[in-house]
């Protein structure tokens, strides 16, 4: 009896998760532009999407800026990580509690803030565009990726370096051949948590992409606010198809790897 | 390269975290001169603030983030507890936070496409000469939010739940404790760190949202979100933008402070 309650209560939360996603995907292959009648199969939603220059230059920009950002955030947060790492105590401390401010402060406040700074620094010729998106979100990526190193490094006895520089290598090269293989699972994380933060992004980008530059995000904001047009649901099930391959890439890649090791 | 591997990171932080805040904090400090443009000291938008217009926006928001968390715990906790119990735990977990993966927008905008006045829910109401306003409310915001922020509350208390000590939980029941009982007086008190960061995890995207009021909610319930964005797309008063923006994040401060008492409080067990 209890068992079969937990049963019903798992379906019936695991339906209305994933509801909304079938509705979607579902009738982004209606012939018509309804999205509760069926009229028909059809793939005309999808010729109409890549037809669609301005959601094409959207997902150029947020690929672009995910890659660009996750990269930089990513080298930029593991070299500060490695400093942090052998900080003193208390100056230690006080920059942990900066670093954690983007992360505990709404993403309005953090857009908003980033706006506000950009505007300030027009008299620079600072406008508002791809650029000032692209900080922005390496200014939310690099905590991540500072939080998902310094774990790693913490683990690592400190003699390993002490040992290579006594036997000669440089602090670059035992940094290269010795932390750095140390600390790689958690560098990979921070740059694949840095990615997925960067493509979904809505709310930052919002605020400081200024008005020619979209990502994906921006488009259906403004697409759905005009009304439901029905490209959007070709795009969700392209999108959700994607994100589907590359979890089960990553499941299998990461089975495969445990294989290997037992 | 250990000593200052960190320092450029220290201009960094100062460039876009701290000097952004303090640009917020001097914004809301201050109103535009109508005559020279220049901006002079004022305490004019926080006085503003308490125009019961405003006052009004802020309750609703923390009504409606409040209300949302207190589902999300509701639903989420025997979710958290069924599934940490389960045989393949780690893969029903991964296809429950799969729809996470999923856009936000297109999330919420899915939503716009079931209850729309041609939705899916209408259509198939019409069948029965059913029409029902289900969007552009507070309910539909409230949906939103649930909908979105469910996988929030769940994975904390999951993770706390699958390494909770299981002979506490034997122990009790040893002891002669009912199921309830052990509830009460075990389980819940040690996953209580879960709930809490579930807690905050659905409570601060949810009282700072603008989308999700924007999209479910049409014109009709505004959030404290909405007036920010407002502020700063459409009416162009950073200031009072900011004003706002600078309450949001001490009512933030406040509730976080608040649950970490909770959490002082319950550390190491009962009482």
């Amino acid at each position: 009896m209890k068992k079969h309650l937990a049963r019903l209560y798992t379906f019936l939360i695991f339906f209305f998760l994933y509801a909304p996603i079938l509705v979607l995907i579902i009738f982004s292959f209606n012939s018509s532009k309804s999205t509760a009648a069926w009229s028909g199969f059809s793939l005309r939603w999808y010729s109409e999407l890549f037809r669609d220059k301005s959601i094409m230059k959207a997902l150029y920009y947020t690929l672009l800026c995910a890659v660009l950002s996750s990269g930089i955030a990513t080298v930029f947060g593991t070299i500060t990580a490695y400093g942090i790492h052998h900080m003193r105590r208390r100056p230690q401390k006080i920059l942990l509690t900066i670093n954690n401010i983007p992360l505990l402060n709404p993403d309005i406040v953090t857009g908003i803030s980033l706006m506000a700074l950009f505007s300030a620094l027009a008299v620079l010729r600072f406008k508002l565009g791809f650029t000032t998106m692209l900080i922005a979100h390496i200014a939310f990526n690099v905590p991540y990726v500072i939080l998902s190193v310094l774990p790693k490094l913490s683990q690592m006895p400190d003699d390993t370096i002490n040992a290579a520089m006594d036997l000669g290598a440089t602090p670059f090269y035992a940094f290269r051949k010795v932390v750095l293989p140390e600390i790689k699972p958690g560098i990979i994380t921070g740059a694949i948590m840095a990615f997925t933060m960067s493509i979904d992004d809505f709310v930052i980008s919002y605020f400081t992409a200024g008005v020619g530059v979209t990502n994906l995000s921006i488009q259906i904001y403004t697409m759905a606010r005009r009304g439901i047009k029905p490209s959007i649901n070709a795009l969700s099930t392209l999108m959700f198809v994607a994100v589907l391959i590359l979890l089960l890439l990553v499941n299998k890649y990461s089975d495969e790897k445990e294989q290997l090791m037992s | 390269m250990k000593k200052y591997s960190a320092f450029p990171y220290v201009i960094w932080t100062f460039l876009f975290i701290l000097l952004p805040l303090l640009l917020i904090g001097y914004y809301s400090l201050t109103v535009k001169n109508s005559q020279t443009g220049e901006l002079v000291f004022s305490l004019a938008n926080y006085v503003n603030l308490f125009n019961p217009l405003y006052l009004k926006v802020f309750l609703n928001s923390v009504y409606l983030a409040g209300i949302a968390t207190v589902i999300c715990l509701i639903l989420g906790y025997p979710m958290a507890m069924i599934i940490s119990k389960m045989k393949h735990s780690q893969t029903v977990l991964l296809l429950f936070i799969l729809p996470m993966w999923m856009n936000f927008l297109l999330r919420t905008y899915a939503w716009m496409a079931i209850l729309g006045k041609n939705g899916f829910i209408n259509q198939l109401l019409s069948l029965f000469h059913v029409q029902m306003e289900l969007l552009y409310n507070n309910n539909a915001v409230l949906l939103g939010m649930v909908y979105n922020f469910l996988p929030f509350m769940v994975l904390p208390i999951y993770t706390v739940l699958v390494k909770m000590d299981k002979s506490l939980i034997e122990a009790a029941y040893d002891l002669g404790c009912t199921p309830w009982r052990t509830f009460r007086k075990v389980i819940f008190p040690l996953s209580l760190p879960g709930v809490i960061s579930g807690v905050t995890m659905v409570f601060m995207p949810a009282v700072s949202t603008f989308v999700i009021s924007d999209l479910l909610g049409g014109g009709q319930s505004v959030l404290i979100g909405n007036l920010v964005q407002e502020q700063f797309m459409k009416v162009n008063n950073w200031s009072f933008g900011s004003a706002i923006s600078v309450i949001l994040m001490l009512l933030i401060l406040m509730f976080m402070t608040l649950l970490h008492r909770i959490d002082r409080k319950y550390e190491g067990g009962t009482k």
